[in-house]
């Protein structure tokens, strides 16, 4: 399909193996990517999603060519992360945590010097930065100082800059942090259309379990450096199932209902006094039958409640931690890889 | 916000590959890219050079008229030649804080994952400092020449070059300070702090370091490059060209380039 760059049309895009990454800070070890087996191919849309200091950033810059692997072997587009770093740089974009724009520059001037060092004619740099300017909605802004822009505007013309030469592998690191929602929710729109509009493959890093759950096909959960589950949004959390909540009159009732839902296949029951919770595979659907059945055995149900899995749900089950306690408790560490990166 | 477009025209445009049509650019485009893109905020706004005169200015005028008249000429026409060597050697060793600046806000970063050469990176930075040093010496020369200051063209060239040249050189050291500096401003500003004044007064550019002075004064002056260089360039402002010190100038000014650049490559690919 793509005759210069000697990608492949069949094959993965991304594929690493046994991907290593540790940081030595003073006398301690830390194994940010422990032993990574990822393939990504064409057309995904993938989100690592995983607490601020689970590797999925250390991973990204691996794959980006910021940082070589401790150990392991990594190849984007065709080429290798660490002997071909030229040729991974001219066939991705890259949208990093930061602004791609320096502070002190013109928007446009930036986005005409990246299409330039890809190799651009002068007159096609000026013609694609100012199409994708008026894309992203920045005409007007573009002659103005990049500091005197708002988060919203700095963050697109990041994303301008990172398509400025029509990549067809694309990774964002935490696109939407910093965000306000309605500017998050239009963000992920545009990486969404660009997905499934231009084919580009995308790679997201972030740790919004809302955002991996809504522009994801795929979603790969990255837990102390090691992939624990790897799958699209609905299937991971089907497999954990809804969660039925029943209130009863008496204790008594409550441990008779349990016992019923114990039969539900793959049910798991917990009883606490007059409330019995039953995380079960398409509890939604079970829930009316179950209710009426329990009704029948003399034990009716006095309160009903569904919810479905959230991907926090999915988390809590692999890790035994929420992800959003996580996210709050471990605000540093991504400062630590920063740092050592 | 809008919506990115997928038009019929644009995909066909990426299934055929947009890259079949690039060539890739080799070091010299890539160092142009870097350089130009350096010089774009000073382009978009050319008052900022006038910002960085304010300090020569202040020192010509408030400063200038406190000095005796030598014997070969006017105060000023000695004092002018180490005032644009102070403004070369303030604004090349401050410029590697815009690279901090950029390593905190993200845009080095991205340069980093482009396919820009990383000695491009550095070279282009570096030569950009040449553009800066001719404007401002060219306006000092232009501010002094109606008073008692006369102007010897070919000199003042000559003096200038030898000047960019020095000042590429520093602008390399500066950009090297701030890489190993990792973006944490105090530390780039403490140790430009730190070594700015010493090279500054050791050049003589201020006062003369003449046989009064004690000898372990002396002694370091003459380990100073830039007091090579203040001296060539006093003789070339003048209008004369005595061979010795002018190519002692000269020699100190490649040999601070050539060292900045080895410097700055070096730091910049294990920076990697």
């Amino acid at each position: 399909m793509d005759t210069t760059t000697g990608r492949k049309s069949s094959g993965p895009v991304i594929r690493t193996s046994a991907l290593t990454r540790t940081f030595t800070r003073g006398k301690q070890t830390v194994e940010a990517v422990r032993g990574l087996d990822l393939e990504v191919h064409d057309g995904e849309l993938v989100a690592l999603l995983g607490p601020n200091g689970a590797g999925k950033s250390t991973t990204l810059r691996m794959l980006t060519t910021l940082i070589a692997p401790t150990s392991g072997t990594a190849e984007v587009a065709g080429f290798d992360v660490v002997r071909d770093q030229r040729a991974v740089r001219q066939s991705i974009g890259y949208v990093g945590q930061g602004n791609a724009a320096a502070h002190q520059q013109r928007g446009r001037d930036e986005v005409v010097s990246q299409a330039r060092a890809h190799g651009l004619s002068r007159s096609e740099a000026n013609r694609q930065a100012d199409e994708l300017l008026e894309t992203f909605d920045l005409t007007e802004h573009a002659m103005r100082p990049v500091s005197t822009l708002s988060g919203g505007q700095r963050r697109r013309l990041d994303v301008a800059i990172g398509l400025v030469h029509q990549p067809r592998l694309m990774f964002l690191d935490e696109p939407s942090t910093g965000l306000d929602p309605q500017n998050r929710v239009n963000l992920q729109e545009q990486v969404r259309r660009l997905n499934r509009d231009l084919g580009t493959t995308i790679v997201l890093t972030t740790h919004y379990l809302e955002e991996a759950d809504a522009i994801a096909d795929r979603v790969i959960v990255i837990d102390h450096g090691l992939v624990i589950a790897d799958d699209t949004a609905t299937a991971l959390k089907a497999g954990l199932g809804d969660l039925v909540s029943l209130g009863f009159a008496r204790p008594q009732d409550a441990s008779a209902a349990a016992a019923r839902a114990e039969r539900l296949d793959g049910a798991s029951v917990t009883t606490t006094g007059t409330s019995v919770d039953i995380r079960v595979p398409h509890g939604r659907d079970l829930a009316p039958s179950l209710v009426t059945d329990l009704a029948s055995t003399g034990t009716p149900a006095q309160r009903i409640e569904v919810v479905s899995a959230t991907l926090d749900d999915v988390f809590l089950h692999l890790t035994g931690r929420s992800l959003r306690e996580s996210n709050q408790t471990s605000t540093d560490s991504t400062t630590d890889e920063g740092e050592a990166a | 916000m809008t919506t990115i477009e997928a038009s019929p025209a644009r995909a066909t445009e990426m299934a055929a590959g947009p890259e079949s049509r690039r060539r890739t650019p080799g070091f010299v485009a890539d160092t142009w890219n870097v350089m130009t893109r350096e010089l774009k905020p000073m382009l978009r706004e050319p008052a900022s050079i006038l910002f960085a005169m304010v300090q020569p200015l202040v020192f010509l005028a408030l400063f200038a008229p406190l000095l005796p008249d030598v014997g070969t000429g006017s105060a000023l026409q000695w004092f002018v030649p180490g005032i644009i060597a102070m403004t070369a050697l303030m604004g090349a060793s401050m410029t590697g804080s815009n690279l901090t600046l950029e390593m905190n806000t993200g845009s080095h970063e991205r340069l980093l994952v482009s396919p820009l050469r990383r000695s491009a990176l550095l070279v282009g930075r570096a030569l950009k400092e040449v553009v800066p040093v001719l404007a401002q010496g060219i306006l000092i020369v232009a501010v002094v020449t109606p008073f008692s200051f006369d102007l010897h063209p070919v000199g003042v060239i000559v003096g200038l070059a030898i000047i960019a040249t020095f000042a590429v050189g520093v602008g390399s050291l500066s950009f090297a300070l701030a890489l190993v500096s990792k973006g944490q401003d105090w530390i780039f500003w403490t140790v430009q702090q730190t070594l700015i004044f010493p090279v500054l007064l050791l050049a003589g550019v201020l006062l003369p370091i003449d046989d009064g002075a004690p000898g372990w004064l002396r002694f370091l002056g003459d380990l100073n490059p830039l007091a090579y260089i203040v001296e060539a360039e006093r003789a070339l402002f003048a209008g004369t060209f005595p061979a010795g010190t002018v190519l002692a100038g000269i020699g100190a000014a490649v040999g601070v380039a050539a060292l900045g650049l080895v410097v700055g490559l070096r730091t910049m690919s294990r920076a990697d």
